[in-house]
């Protein structure tokens, strides 16, 4: 088969004056047409950075960074032990803290397997002012020992994070 | 005993790899060919020990022997069979001897194979390969001992993580690993070349094989973790640009490209320098893949507790394989000899487009993922890039690419004709049009977009089809002409096909996703719930128990516009050792599409269920399979397979001078 025999390189015999203008041309062209997909890219990269990221809060720096209203975000701390409480048609509103402050999430849907009080969480959602948070997602976890770094951090900032703690793994049982 | 011989071999690995790193590069240098191929024996010798290594720690799981630390972090006794052997990469030490081991059987393929490479360019590549397999075992022995013993022994462990003992953890890590790992070969050959500063269509033809290879692997590991997320986690998602998944897609767009380029310079001399760059950068991804995953320093949905003492060294050894390549790169590789030109309209050019939209595909995901981190680090602000952001990046991108595929299928070597290449696939791209319309009108006030990407679907799997058709079928010839014309056609011209139909399939699946539906409520027994085209109806509750879980068994049954099919059942499990609770979901499938069933608590004297309608689903990864079939068809093209007889004795003539 001729196609499986590689091809005799261009660029064994000296090239005419002509091809090497080509080659000049050849590469500006491709350089263009490369520049112009990274250009596009670039343009669509910096477009989406501005609306379709999401911040993470704790509690306390919404407070702290004065979050307005209607922003959508994220916010992960503690579920406050006892502030589960469960309405009609799925709906849940439980609390949620840094140690400092609280803020009280609604959530309509199923919760994760591994969402407890006590626990570490991290919702996704819409602040709606005045301590209250809707989340439309509340983010599952793999891993019964995993503390969400925001989180880890979040209650870090407030001083209530103890390493070999209650948020530590259980060490082994003998 | 076992644990210590294991630990013994592992350490005796790291000093044969050493020599494997060090004695060949010194018999090129030296030009000594006694010296330069110790390399072979010397990666031989290193997959053996690993290998002696990884047998001894799945002793020790089989065994359960809890005087290891790894294995009471990660097993234990009333574990099935099964998920005794598969805790052993079902963690992080585990799964870095599973990566070493992997490494190490590369080097060994390497050693073994028989395809004329030239002698210098094996000892680079052997050389290269064992630097990298010395920084991984150190990073094994150093920070990760799976063979760390405890004492006093515990009497029992304390189970795997649930979510992991199911048989995705069997096949997936596996499969991503040869995926990932087999990229190391690609980039040990083009550090090599770099070294012995030249390159030509034989290094393309020599390289290409393993790049399609670890491509196979990565694709089935990418759709295998893609499905075992959907079943298992119990939400229905089967993609979510996590980081962790991202890690894993970032080498597949890069390999993607790469298996293209290396056709390119196999056939055309061309674009040498380019290929040699982007097999340096695929493997530069999967160890930035490696280390967002074992560090941590990413937020992921799917974070397990991790170490950052560990992410330091996998930093380091990021820092010095990716720095020292790309320096050696920059030193380099202006003096490699200047491929061939080429037409702007032939099937290189068009190969060339498809690398440039890769590439900035994965630049896309790259930003997307690396972002949040730089961010923190100068702002120390949190931030999470979502779906939203590849929706509006990588999807913009990567739909030219998908359109213009199918004409740059078709164009011909050297000089295409693009009028005509358009022409042939006027037929696909109006059919599909046809059917994208059909739909729309169809579906009327639905989401628009989801039929579009259904079109675009169906154009590159009727492409694809219709090539295929046009190579084998002429006017005037019975159907035995037909089949001969099909065996005689290359198997790399079925896999091209396979491959972008797979594509294809895969795209329309994605779409498809538009029309799922999700519907929630508290059923108690008798009661039924609705979503899309599936009813169910609960018909009883059980509690039921498993070797290391207690499980409570909903049965319901399900209708689709009326008719009865077969029940299905959902559960909700705990597992004792850890107290842990997992779901179970429920899943018919039904055609392609499939009905998803999965429990949430018990309440009100019911239990919360949520039902998915997914239509069409099971192509996402029937479409994976397709691709995969479509390189494993490359794979055994003639040109592969006869290349080393044919080549031997030309080669061993080459070599003499060089001595």
């Amino acid at each position: 088969m001729s196609v499986a025999q590689p091809a005799k390189p261009l660029s064994a015999k000296p090239l005419p004056a002509k091809r090497r203008m080509t080659r000049k041309q050849h590469r500006l062209i491709l350089i263009a047409a490369a520049g112009a997909v990274l250009f596009f890219a670039a343009g669509l990269v910096l477009f989406a950075m501005r609306d379709s990221i999401v911040f993470f809060y704790g509690p306390t720096e919404i407070v702290q960074k004065g979050v307005a209203p209607g922003t959508r975000m994220r916010l992960g701390g503690l579920v406050e032990t006892g502030s589960v409480q469960r309405g009609p048609d799925q709906r849940v509103s439980f609390g949620v803290t840094d140690g400092t402050s609280s803020v009280t999430v609604s959530y309509k849907g199923l919760l994760p397997d591994l969402f407890r009080e006590g626990q570490g969480v991290v919702t996704e959602g819409v602040f709606e002012g005045a301590g209250r948070f809707r989340a439309d997602s509340v983010l599952a976890k793999h891993d019964e020992n995993y503390m969400p770094r925001e989180v880890a951090d979040a209650l870090k900032k407030q001083g209530h994070w103890e390493p070999g703690g209650a948020y530590a793994p259980p060490a082994a049982k003998p | 005993m076992i644990a210590e011989i294991g630990h013994y071999a592992l350490a005796l690995a790291l000093g044969v790899s050493v020599i494997q790193a060090l004695v060949p590069f010194w018999g090129v240098v030296r030009q000594d060919r006694a010296l330069a191929s110790v390399g072979s024996s010397a990666a031989l010798t290193s997959f053996g020990l690993v290998a002696l290594s990884f047998l001894a720690l799945v002793a020790s799981y089989v065994r359960s022997d809890f005087s290891v630390a790894n294995v009471v972090a990660n097993s234990h006794s009333t574990q099935p069979l099964i998920f005794k052997f598969t805790s052993v990469w079902g963690n992080h030490e585990g799964s870095m001897l599973l990566w070493v081991l992997i490494l190490t059987l590369f080097g060994a393929l390497v050693a073994l194979s028989r395809n004329s490479l030239p002698p210098r360019l094996r000892a680079g590549a052997l050389a290269v390969q064992g630097l990298v397999a010395v920084a991984f075992l150190a990073f094994v022995l150093f920070t990760s001992n799976p063979f760390q013993r405890l004492s006093p022994a515990p009497a029992e462990g304390q189970d795997l993580n649930p979510i992991l003992q199911d048989l995705g953890l069997a096949i997936h890590p596996p499969l991503l690993y040869i995926g990932y790992v087999g990229f190391s070969i690609t980039y040990a050959f083009a550090v090599a070349a770099l070294i012995d500063g030249r390159i030509d269509a034989m290094w393309a033809r020599a390289v290409r094989p393993w790049t399609l290879l670890a491509w196979i692997f990565l694709t089935l590991g990418i759709a295998m973790g893609s499905y075992w997320a959907y079943y298992e986690l119990g939400w229905g998602g089967w993609w979510f640009w996590d980081p962790v998944e991202n890690a894993s897609f970032m080498p597949w767009l890069a390999g993607t490209a790469l298996i293209h380029s290396t056709v390119v310079m196999e056939k055309r001399d061309s674009l040498k320098v380019w290929t040699i760059l982007l097999a340096i950068l695929t493997f530069s991804l999967s160890l930035l893949g490696t280390f967002i995953v074992r560090s941590g320093v990413l937020t992921s949905v799917h974070s397990f507790a991790s170490d950052p003492a560990r992410g330091v060294f996998i930093l380091l050894i990021l820092v010095f394989f990716v720095g020292g390549s790309l320096t050696l790169f920059a030193w380099r590789a202006p003096l490699l000899r200047q491929g061939g030109l080429f037409a702007p309209i032939s099937r290189e050019s068009a190969l060339v487009v498809n690398n440039v939209f890769l590439a900035t595909a994965c630049a896309t995901v790259f930003v997307g993922t690396l972002y949040p981190l730089v961010l923190e680090l100068l702002t120390g602000a949190k931030i999470s890039v979502g779906a939203p952001f590849y929706n509006a990046t990588f999807v913009p991108v990567m739909v030219p690419l998908l359109l213009i595929l199918p004409i740059g299928q078709s164009l011909a070597w050297k000089r295409g004709d693009l009028l005509g290449a358009a022409q042939r696939n006027a037929a696909a791209f109006g059919l599909a049009l046809l059917a994208a319309l059909a739909l729309i009108a169809f579906t009327q006030g639905g989401p628009v977009l989801a039929p579009l990407g259904i079109g675009l679907g169906l154009f590159l799997v009727l492409s694809a089809v219709f090539d295929l058709g046009e190579r084998i079928v002429t006017r005037a010839s019975g159907w035995r002409a037909v089949l001969s014309r099909a065996k005689g056609l290359p198997r790399s011209a079925w896999g091209t096909a396979f491959a972008h139909a797979g594509v294809g399939l895969s795209i329309i699946g994605i779409a498809a996703a538009a029309w799922s539906s999700e519907a929630i409520a508290v059923l108690k027994p008798g009661e039924r719930l609705t979503s899309g085209r599936y009813t169910v109806v609960l018909e009883s509750v059980t509690p039921r128990t498993g070797p290391n879980f207690r499980a409570e068994v909903a049965r319901f049954q399900l209708f689709f516009g009326g008719r009865e099919l077969e029940s299905i059942e959902a559960s909700k499990r705990i597992y004792t050792a850890r107290g842990m609770p997992t779901t179970e979901a429920g899943i018919r499938t039904h055609g392609l599409s499939q009905a998803y069933v999965s429990l949430g608590e018990a309440q009100d004297g019911g239990v919360a269920v949520r039902l998915y309608d997914k239509p069409l689903i099971l192509l996402i990864w029937i479409g994976a399979l397709v691709m995969a079939l479509g390189g494993g068809l490359s794979l055994t093209d003639r040109r592969f397979r006869l290349a080393a007889p044919r080549r031997a004795a030309p080669v061993a003539a080459q070599a003499q001078p060089a001595e």
